[in-house]
């Protein structure tokens, strides 16, 4: 499983579900990089960096529908699961692991991309 | 050999089918004359119903158009009622005297409504169920709200109650036996009926017997016998037809209870047919098109010279078609010493069903909720089957006769026999629909309505047909997808309708109701939906943040890198030094890029983080400044010039009224954004030609224009009227505004809606219908004390915080394993 390969150093709490609206999105920042935590209608969370592989829309601010989001800039829609563009569109957005405990999620800083996975 | 010539007294569905009969098997045999009492073409009579409750247009619902008549050389004299016909002359009267020779004559006047003749009958705002005129005015008395009573609670009357009922007014029925449609229903399944109307607000009173109607110069209420009284501001009175013989009888044909016919269809004159409601053939009149159309088939070969066929009597199912009901009726369910009755009941479901058998053989059946068995039993019926073998699972239906049979319906249509029936109106059975579907090569369910007729009457077997098609193509045969998104097939249109006709108010009941292929929807449906919720329901739907597009969530324009525009409103494009230096200051503070003059004058703010905009609307709160809603399907701007105030050409304070408008208007969502332009005089620097709804000043009051547009089309103004006072453009402004929200498609603006629904329907609802204006008016009014609350000041307040800040910040190196974590909210 990822979490046993990774720096366990890397997985963070950033706060509980309660924090992020159902079938909405909150932001996470580290550093430079601004990480989207997104939040299904089923209470499933992941996280994609906050940059759409198109244009670099915010992905944070677009509408989440079962388990994708629309970009808010010109439409694409992305996969919540791998961060990559359905569709006709081609292109993917860096994803990162999660996992909830109860109620509060945890977040690895690393990417799976980065990990090449 | 020259033509004969036929006339047809009647256009109703009854000769509109002996026509096509005719033309199908003889096309140059005659030349024909149609008179028709109504101004139209033929319609459908039977979709009345879904014409009163929105869910179909007067256009959805025409059988034979202009072009039919014209391409057959028919000639139709519409709204000309014939008055006399001369047997000895062969000649047939209207009542403006145009006269017709026959060699053949049809008379197809089917029936009239009986009205109850009780004082009061006559006032204005009793109306019978009848023709198309009856469902206007309807619909004109429905759009000024308040109480209906409908008299008769069978399958007219309960139509018409829900159709009055989800065109929001009051409904009560007033029933005068025991249970409802106790014609086609046994008091078990009137019950189950009787508690889903008044679940769905709808009064019923049974055993009410109408004493008089009330009012002096209009329907003010209905008293009963027992002492009763009820408001009315309408009154429906749909208590039975009575076939219409007048005409037959006073020209000496023999007449029964209708025009008396052989089972050729032929009166007692060898040159005089009759078919439909007013034809009595072998000792019966009917009232449903089934019978009808088998008439129409019989005197349309006889006609033709092609067929001798008889008419035969046959049971016909009835159906109800309010939408969410199902109920199924046919043949004989009367008690009787010789006969067996099967029940099953299932309260949970609110299902219902009884078969009666005589001597082994079903006779009748009564089916409600599940009703797709309805079919079978019909089936079973009319073969007059010995059900013996199958007694003990034949109430469970067909899908538990031999072999298992799985419930899914499209194995149940596999099933059916070839001749097992689909479509009763139009007595089609599905060896016939197999057959054109293959031997015309036919593929969409229109091609099969044209050429089969199947589901082309009351349309409640489109499902049977879609199975049918779908058996026979195999996967070539998909729905057509026209809908509204990839989440549904429904149309903007149709899932409008039917929000308001099946009363949903959430986006999972819609979703649910009509059956959406996806789970949560999509980026496309989800804001449509909230936002016809929202038109539809003010004060009782709660507005669904996450279904909204990013700007209406957060008060602000997503400029391309990610950060807002801040737009504040400046009523009527006026300003002061006090706003401008909080803006300035604004700029400064939050070190904001870029400060432009918009096209709706007022002021831009570009390139606000995020993060920052509940302190910069603070700050601009606090000067007095709302927001502009420069980002909302709303209203925009009311751009105006300085007008008499200042300006040496000006009429009018074209400013001062601006003002007024945008204060009465702003907040209130729409389907579309919508901008509005008041202009001093026609030299119009406000540019209000080219604007959804302008206003021009004159010397003699205010012309008021709309329907421009000058984005990606641009179209200039269609003029609606002019009035006299500052406080009629407000009402006419508002109004419009309302009847767009009502009817117009997301995204769509006036332009295009008022091009969809017509500019004349739109001036006679808003401009000349004054009734209907106010009740627009009012409509407005209402929503807006939901609307009217400034964005800018609620966030400011702490509503929607999470929209603005991080989750949570780590450092760029090795945050501590505890970050800062936002408490929850
Ligand atoms: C609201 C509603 C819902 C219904 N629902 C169903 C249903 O679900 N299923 C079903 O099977 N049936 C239903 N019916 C019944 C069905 O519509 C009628 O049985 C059918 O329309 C009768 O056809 P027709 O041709 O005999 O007469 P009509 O369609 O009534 O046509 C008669 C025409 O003749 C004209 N006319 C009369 N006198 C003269 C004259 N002297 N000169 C010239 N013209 C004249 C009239 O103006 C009228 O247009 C419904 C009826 C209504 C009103
Ligand atoms: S539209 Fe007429 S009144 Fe208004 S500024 Fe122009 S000239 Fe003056
Ligand atoms: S005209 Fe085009 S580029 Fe300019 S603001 Fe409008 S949408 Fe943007
Ligand atoms: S930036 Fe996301 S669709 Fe263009």
């Amino acid at each position: 499983m990822n979490a046993l390969t990774r720096d366990t150093n890397a997985w963070r709490l950033i706060g509980s579900i309660d924090d992020i609206p159902s079938q909405g999105a909150r932001c996470v920042e580290n550093g430079e990089t601004k990480i989207a935590v997104f939040r299904t209608a089923d209470d499933r969370i992941f996280a994609l960096e906050d940059k759409c592989p198109h244009k670099n829309g915010p992905l944070s601010q677009g509408i989440v529908h079962g388990g994708c989001v629309t970009c808010p800039l010109h439409n694409w829609v992305i996969s919540l699961e791998t961060g990559a563009a359905t569709g006709a569109d081609d292109g993917r957005t860096a994803s990162f692991p999660v996992r909830l405990d109860g109620r509060d999620i945890y977040l690895n800083l690393e990417s799976n991309l980065q990990q090449g996975a | 050999m020259s033509k004969q010539r036929l006339v047809i007294i009647g256009n109703g569905m009854a000769p509109g089918r002996l026509l096509e009969h005719l033309f199908e098997a003889a096309p140059d045999a005659y030349d024909v004359t149609i008179f028709n009492a109504e101004p139209r073409v033929n319609y459908d009579r039977i979709m009345l119903s879904p014409v009163l409750s929105g869910e179909k247009t007067f256009e959805d619902i025409i059988i034979h158009g202009d072009d039919w008549y014209a391409e057959r050389g028919i000639t139709l004299h519409r709204g000309e009622k014939v008055t006399g016909i001369d047997r000895a002359a062969r000649v047939v009267t209207g009542a403006s005297g145009i006269t017709a020779a026959y060699d053949k004559l049809v008379i197809a006047t089917g029936s009239s409504p009986f009205i109850i003749p009780v004082p009061g009958h006559k006032l204005p705002g009793v109306l019978a169920y009848r023709d198309l005129d009856d469902v206007d005015g309807m619909l004109r008395a429905a759009n000024r709200g308040g109480r209906a009573v409908v008299i008769g609670g069978g399958l007219l009357g309960l139509e018409a109650a829900a159709g009055l009922k989800s065109r929001g007014m009051e409904v009560t029925v007033l029933h005068l036996m025991p249970t409802l449609m106790e014609r086609q229903l046994d008091p078990a399944a009137g019950y189950l009926l009787q508690k889903e109307l008044e679940s769905r607000g709808i009064e019923v009173r049974c055993g009410a017997n109408t004493k008089m109607i009330l009012g002096d110069s209009e329907v003010e209420g209905v008293e009963l016998e027992d002492g009763t009284v009820i408001d009315a501001s309408l009154v429906v009175m749909a208590v039975g037809i009575r076939p219409s013989v007048d005409l037959a009888r006073d020209a000496g044909l023999d007449v029964g209870r209708g025009i008396q016919t052989d089972l050729a269809m032929c009166t007692s004159d060898p040159d005089i047919f009759s078919v439909g409601e007013c034809a009595e053939v072998d000792g019966r009149v009917y009232g449903l098109v089934a019978p009808l159309y088998q008439m129409a088939k019989v005197a349309a070969g006889h006609l033709a010279g092609v067929s001798e066929a008889a008419f035969a009597h046959a049971e016909t199912p009835t159906k109800l078609k309010v939408t969410g009901i199902n109920l199924y009726s046919v043949g004989d369910f009367g008690d009787g010493p010789d006969r067996e009755d099967v029940v099953l009941r299932d309260a949970a479901r609110g299902s219902y069903r009884r078969v009666i058998l005589q001597g082994n053989r079903v006779i009748g059946a009564v089916l409600y909720g599940d009703v797709a068995d309805g079919m079978w039993y019909n089936e079973l019926l009319k073969s007059g089957e010995d059900v013996s073998d199958i007694r003990d699972t034949l109430i469970f239906g067909q899908a538990h006769q031999g072999g298992g049979m799985a419930a899914d319906p499209l194995a149940a249509v596999a099933n059916l026999s070839d001749d097992a029936e689909i479509c009763g109106c139009n007595g089609i059975c599905k060896g016939k629909i197999v057959q054109a579907i293959n031997d015309k090569g036919l593929t969409s369910l229109a091609e099969v309505r044209a050429h089969t007729k199947a589901s082309a009457s009351c349309g409640t077997c489109t499902g049977l047909v879609e199975s049918v098609m779908a058996l026979t193509l195999g996967d070539t045969f998909s729905k057509k997808a026209e809908g509204m998104c990839g989440c549904t097939d429904l149309g903007h249109g149709e899932v409008r309708r039917l929000i308001k006709a099946q009363g949903l108010k959430s986006i999972p009941a819609v979703m649910q109701e009509l059956e959406w292929k996806s789970s949560h929807g999509c980026a496309k449906c989800r804001p449509a939906l909230n936002y016809y919720l929202l038109s539809d329901w003010p004060g009782e739907y709660k507005d669904d943040q996450q279904s909204r597009f990013i700007n209406e969530r957060v008060h602000a324009n997503i400029q391309k890198d990610g950060t807002y525009s801040v737009v504040p409103r400046m009523w009527g494009g006026m300003t002061s030094s006090d706003e401008l230096r909080a803006i300035a200051d604004v700029v400064d503070k939050f070190a904001i890029p870029d400060v432009k003059v918009t096209g709706g004058q007022r002021i831009d703010l570009l390139g606000v983080k995020k993060e920052d905009l509940p302190a910069v609307w603070a700050d601009l709160n606090a000067a007095g400044l709302v927001s502009g809603h420069a980002y909302a399907k709303g209203l925009r701007t009311v751009k105006t010039c300085v007008g008499s105030t200042w300006c040496r050409f000006g009429t009018q304070d074209s400013t001062g009224l601006g003002i007024k408008l945008e204060k009465f208007l702003w907040g209130s969502w729409t389907p579309a954004k919508v901008k509005l332009a008041v202009t001093g005089c026609p030299r119009n620097c406000a540019e209000a030609t080219c604007k959804d709804i302008g206003v021009i000043c004159v010397d003699s009051g205010y012309e008021i224009v709309y329907g421009g547009a000058a984005g990606l089309h641009i179209q200039g103004t269609t003029k609606l009227g002019t009035v006299k006072t500052e406080e009629e453009v407000i009402e006419v402004a508002a109004a419009m505004t309302q009847m767009y929200r009502e009817q117009g498609f997301y995204l769509e603006r006036i332009y295009k809606w008022a091009e969809r629904v017509g500019y004349d329907t739109v001036k006679a609802a808003i401009l000349d219908d004054t009734g209907s204006r106010r009740a627009y008016y009012e409509r407005f009014v209402f929503s807006q004390q939901f609307a009217q609350t400034d964005p800018w000041s609620e966030r400011v307040s702490g509503v929607d915080k999470h929209e603005f800040k991080p989750l949570a910040v780590f450092g760029e190196e090795a945050a501590p394993a505890t970050a800062k974590v936002e408490p929850a909210e």
